[in-house]
C-alpha cells in the first residue's frame, strides 16, 4: 500500500522490522476482531447496528457521546484519490493506551467503514482500502483510556483526464 | 522595431514573405535582433545545475506564445507563475522589446517571433549546455521530464528518438509524467536502456499498489566539484488521475509530503550537503510542498509550464527553499549555481535563459543524429494542410487558437453540437500566414490515446464536468489542483466564477443562444478518453482531414467563458 511504504525499504538491504511487525499485528487484530470466535466478538456484535446507521452523526453517537477532535490523530490519504473504489488510508494515534480505531467515510452511504481494536503492547496505527464514493472528509476516531477523540481530512475525488 | 507596424501591416508583410519562398526568421535580415550579453553568465560557487523540463519532444526549433491569461485566483492571484504580459515583465524588471521579453511573455508576440525567430531545438540547446559546460566543470544536466511525448516522432519511435538525443545531450537525471502515458512496460523499458547512458530515473513518489515498493530509485547522490548532492525526484503527483491509470495499473502515485520529508532526512544522513528535488509537481504545488517540508535547498520544477525568470524563495521552519520553473517546449535552460561553504548552502545565483535558434549554432552532431531520426517521416510531416489565418496557439487558462481549431473541426467533422477538447499545456505556435503542416497538428495532438468519442450526455453531466475541471484549477489548496488548463468547450458558450466554491462557478450555459437544459441531451465530441478500452478515429486524422477539405487559410476565434468576480488581474493580458 502506497500510504505507508517507508525509507526501509530504499535502498535495501531493508530488515523486517518491529514496527513492521506490530504493525502488521495490528492488522490482524483488526481483521479477526470481527470474527465470533475471538475476543473483541462482542464488541463487533455491537457495532453491527453502527455498520448500517445512514449519517456521520449517527454513527458518531452510536460510538459515544462526547467526542473531542486531536492533533495526535494522523490521517494519511491521497489529496487526490487514483481510484475511488480503493482509496488507501492509514490512521496513526499517538494518544496513550489507544484501544480502538473507527474510520468514517462522511458522504458513503454507510459511513463507517471499518473498526479496529488495538491490542495492548500494539503500534496503534491501522491501513486499510475504502470505498469513497464522492470527494468527503474522513473522519477517524479513536478510542484511547476510555476517552474518545477523533480528526478530519478531505479526500477529493475527481473525473480526471484533463492534466497539463 | 516593435509597435511601429500595425497588426494589418504586419500580416501582410509576413504573408508576402511566406508566398515569396523567404523564411520567416529571416524576414527581418539586417536588422540586429539584440543578443548582446545573453548568454554571458558568469560562474558563481562550486555546485552547478542545468535545468529543462518539458521539452515535449520537441527536436527542432519552433515558436512558443506564452499565455495571455495564466488566471491565479485566492492566494495565488497577482504572483508568479501566475504573471502574463506587460505584468510579467515589470515584476522581472524585463526591458520590453527585448529578446529575453519575447521568450517570457505574449506581448507583441507576432513581431517580436518575426524579429527573434524560433526558440529551442536539441541541436541549440545542446550547444548552450555545451557552453555552460565550458565555463562550469562538473555541472549536472537535470530534465524534469515530459520528454517522451509531444511530436510524431516521439510518437512513431515510442519516443525512441528522444532517449537516443537525451543521452547525446548528456542528460544526468529525470523524472517523468507523460513518459508513463507510453505503458510502464515500455518506460521500464527505455528507463534501462538509459542507465546505460548513464542517465538516472528518479521518483521517490511512485511506489507499486500492493506492496508499497518503490518502483524507482527515489534519488541520487552526485559529487559536484567536491559537494555530495542528492537529487530527489518527484514524479507528477496525479498521473493516473489526469491521465489513463491503465498504462501504470500496478503503481501509485501521490505527492507523498510525508516520504518525501524521510527521503529528504536520509539524503542528508548519507551525506548530502546540497539538496535538490526534481519536480514535476506544477509551480503552485511546488510552492505549497516548499513551504512545509524543510532541508529542500532548491525544487527545480516544470508541468506547469511556467517560464519563471527569478526563483521564488520560500520559507519554511528549516530555512528557505528556492521554487523555479523552467518552461517548456525546449525553450528555456535554468542554470542555478550554488556556493557552499562549511558544508552548506551560503549562495546562490540563478539564470532562465532563453533558446534562440539564431542566436545559438546548431550542435553539428544532434542535428545530424535529429536528421537521421526525421529521415524517414519527412515526406508526411511536411504536408501542407491549410493556412494560419491568425496566430495559433494553445496555452491560456480558458482557451487557445489551435484548441479552438481542434474544436471546430471536432464540431463539423463528428456533426457534433457540443465540442470538448482537454486543457493540455504543450503543443507549439505557429503565426499567421504560416502553413499547418501535418506535424504541426501532431504537435497538439500526438498521445497514445488519441481517439475521438462521441457521446450522448444531458445538461447536467456538462455541467458536471465543467465543475469538476474547473475545481482542479481553482480549487483554493493547491494540492487539489492537477496543472491542466479549463478544458476547452466548442459550441457552449458559458460564465465562469472562479473564486466560488465547487459546484457554484459555472454558470450561463448557453447553446445557440438558448440555456442548456439540465435534463435534456446533447450530442458532445471529445477526444482523449481515460477510460481503457475506447474505439474511435484518432483525432489527428479528424483535424487534418478538415483543415485539407478547408486548403486555404483558418482563422479559429477562440471563444472563452465571461468571467465573473475578476477584475484587476496581472493574470490576464
Amino acid at each position: 500500500m502506497k500510504s505507508d511504504f517507508d525509507l526501509s525499504a530504499w535502498p535495501p538491504p531493508s530488515l523486517f522490522s518491529r514496527r513492521h511487525f506490530l504493525r502488521l499485528g495490528a492488522r490482524l487484530a483488526g481483521a479477526l476482531a470481527l470474527l465470533p470466535w475471538v475476543p473483541g466478538a462482542a464488541w463487533a456484535a455491537a457495532l453491527e447496528a453502527v455498520f448500517k446507521e445512514r449519517t456521520v452523526a449517527d454513527v458518531l453517537k452510536g460510538l459515544g457521546d462526547d467526542i473531542q477532535s486531536s492533533d495526535q490523530i494522523t490521517i494519511v490519504t491521497p489529496e487526490i484519490a487514483e481510484n475511488g473504489a480503493v482509496v488507501p488510508v492509514t490512521v496513526k494515534s499517538a494518544l496513550p493506551s489507544t484501544t480502538e480505531i473507527y474510520l468514517v467515510v462522511e458522504k458513503n452511504p454507510n459511513p463507517l467503514a471499518a473498526a479496529f481494536i488495538i491490542p495492548d503492547q500494539t503500534e496503534p496505527s491501522i491501513s486499510a482500502r475504502v470505498k469513497v464514493a464522492q470527494s468527503s472528509n474522513l473522519i477517524a476516531v479513536v478510542k484511547a483510556d476510555g476517552k474518545l477523540y477523533s480528526a478530519t481530512r478531505e479526500t477529493k475525488v475527481t473525473l480526471g483526464g484533463c492534466g497539463g | 522595431m516593435s509597435g511601429h507596424l500595425s497588426r494589418r501591416e504586419f500580416l501582410e508583410i509576413l504573408l508576402a514573405a511566406t508566398a515569396s519562398g523567404l523564411p520567416i526568421g529571416h524576414s527581418r535580415a539586417g536588422a540586429d535582433p539584440g543578443w548582446e550579453g545573453l548568454y554571458e553568465v558568469p560562474r558563481f560557487g562550486q555546485v552547478h545545475v542545468l535545468h529543462f523540463t518539458d521539452c515535449h519532444a520537441q527536436l527542432k526549433p519552433i515558436l512558443f506564445r506564452e499565455p495571455s491569461v495564466n488566471l491565479g485566483t485566492g492566494p495565488a492571484k497577482n504572483r508568479a507563475p501566475h504573471l502574463v504580459g506587460r505584468a510579467l515583465l515589470r515584476a522581472y524588471q524585463v526591458r520590453e522589446g527585448s529578446a529575453e521579453a519575447h521568450a517570457l511573455s505574449c506581448v507583441d508576440f507576432e513581431e517580436a517571433a518575426a524579429r527573434f525567430g524560433k526558440v529551442g531545438g536539441f541541436s541549440h540547446l545542446s550547444t548552450l549546455i555545451k557552453r555552460m559546460k565550458a565555463s562550469r566543470p562538473g555541472a549536472l544536466l537535470l530534465d524534469g521530464g515530459d520528454t517522451w511525448q509531444g511530436s510524431a516522432t516521439a510518437l512513431w519511435t515510442q519516443a525512441q528518438d528522444m532517449a537516443d538525443a537525451c543521452a547525446a545531450l548528456g542528460v544526468d537525471v529525470m523524472t517523468g509524467h507523460w513518459e508513463f502515458t507510453l505503458g510502464s512496460d515500455r518506460v521500464e523499458q527505455l528507463i534501462a536502456s538509459n542507465r546505460k547512458n548513464r542517465i538516472e530515473f528518479v521518483a521517490h513518489n511512485v511506489a507499486t499498489k500492493d506492496f508499497g515498493d518503490p518502483v524507482f530509485a527515489p534519488y541520487v547522490m552526485r559529487e559536484i566539484n567536491g559537494v555530495a548532492t542528492a537529487i530527489i525526484g518527484q514524479a507528477f503527483p496525479y498521473t493516473p488521475i489526469a491521465n489513463p491509470a491503465h498504462f501504470v495499473p500496478d503503481w501509485a502515485f501521490g505527492i507523498q509530503e510525508e516520504h518525501l520529508q524521510q527521503t529528504v532526512a536520509l539524503a542528508r544522513k548519507q551525506g548530502a550537503v546540497v539538496v535538490l528535488l526534481l519536480s514535476h509537481n506544477g509551480m503552485d504545488v511546488d510552492l505549497k510542498l516548499a513551504s512545509r517540508v524543510t532541508g529542500i535547498d532548491a525544487i527545480l520544477g516544470g508541468h506547469t509550464h511556467d517560464g519563471v525568470a527569478r526563483p521564488v524563495e520560500v520559507r519554511n521552519s528549516g530555512g528557505t527553499t528556492l521554487v523555479t520553473n523552467a518552461g517548456s517546449n525546449g525553450k528555456f535552460l535554468g542554470v542555478l549555481d550554488f556556493s557552499v561553504k562549511e558544508n552548506r548552502v551560503d549562495g546562490w545565483r540563478y539564470r532562465l535563459l532563453p533558446v534562440f535558434a539564431n542566436a545559438l549554432p546548431a550542435d553539428p552532431q544532434m542535428e545530424s543524429l535529429i536528421a537521421k531520426i526525421r529521415a524517414p517521416h519527412e515526406a508526411k510531416l511536411g504536408e501542407r494542410l491549410a493556412i494560419a489565418g491568425d496566430t495559433l496557439y494553445r496555452r491560456g487558462t480558458f482557451n487557445g487558437s489551435f484548441d479552438q481549431l481542434v474544436l471546430d473541426a471536432l464540431l463539423a467533422e463528428k456533426n457534433a453540437q457540443i465540442a470538448f477538447s482537454p486543457g493540455f499545456r504543450w503543443g507549439t505556435s505557429l503565426v499567421a500566414g504560416s502553413p499547418i503542416t501535418y506535424e504541426d497538428v501532431m504537435n497538439v495532438t500526438a498521445i497514445t490515446y488519441p481517439q475521438t468519442t462521441v457521446s450522448e450526455m444531458t445538461g447536467e453531466r456538462i455541467k458536471a464536468v465543467l465543475e469538476d475541471v474547473a475545481d482542479n484549477l481553482f480549487n483554493p489548496d493547491p494540492y487539489l489542483q492537477q496543472g491542466g488548463d479549463m478544458v476547452r468547450v466548442g459550441g457552449l458558450s458559458y460564465a465562469i466564477a472562479p473564486e466560488r466554491a465547487m459546484g457554484e462557478r459555472i454558470q450561463d450555459l448557453q447553446l445557440g443562444g438558448k440555456p442548456l437544459e439540465a435534463g435534456r441531451t446533447y450530442k458532445v465530441a471529445g477526444w482523449a478518453p481515460v477510460a481503457a478500452g475506447v474505439q474511435g478515429e484518432p483525432v489527428w486524422d479528424v483535424v487534418s482531414r478538415w483543415l485539407r477539405d478547408r486548403k486555404e487559410v483558418v482563422s479559429p476565434n477562440p471563444a472563452s467563458p465571461r468571467l465573473i468576480g475578476v477584475a484587476s488581474n496581472d493574470g490576464i493580458a
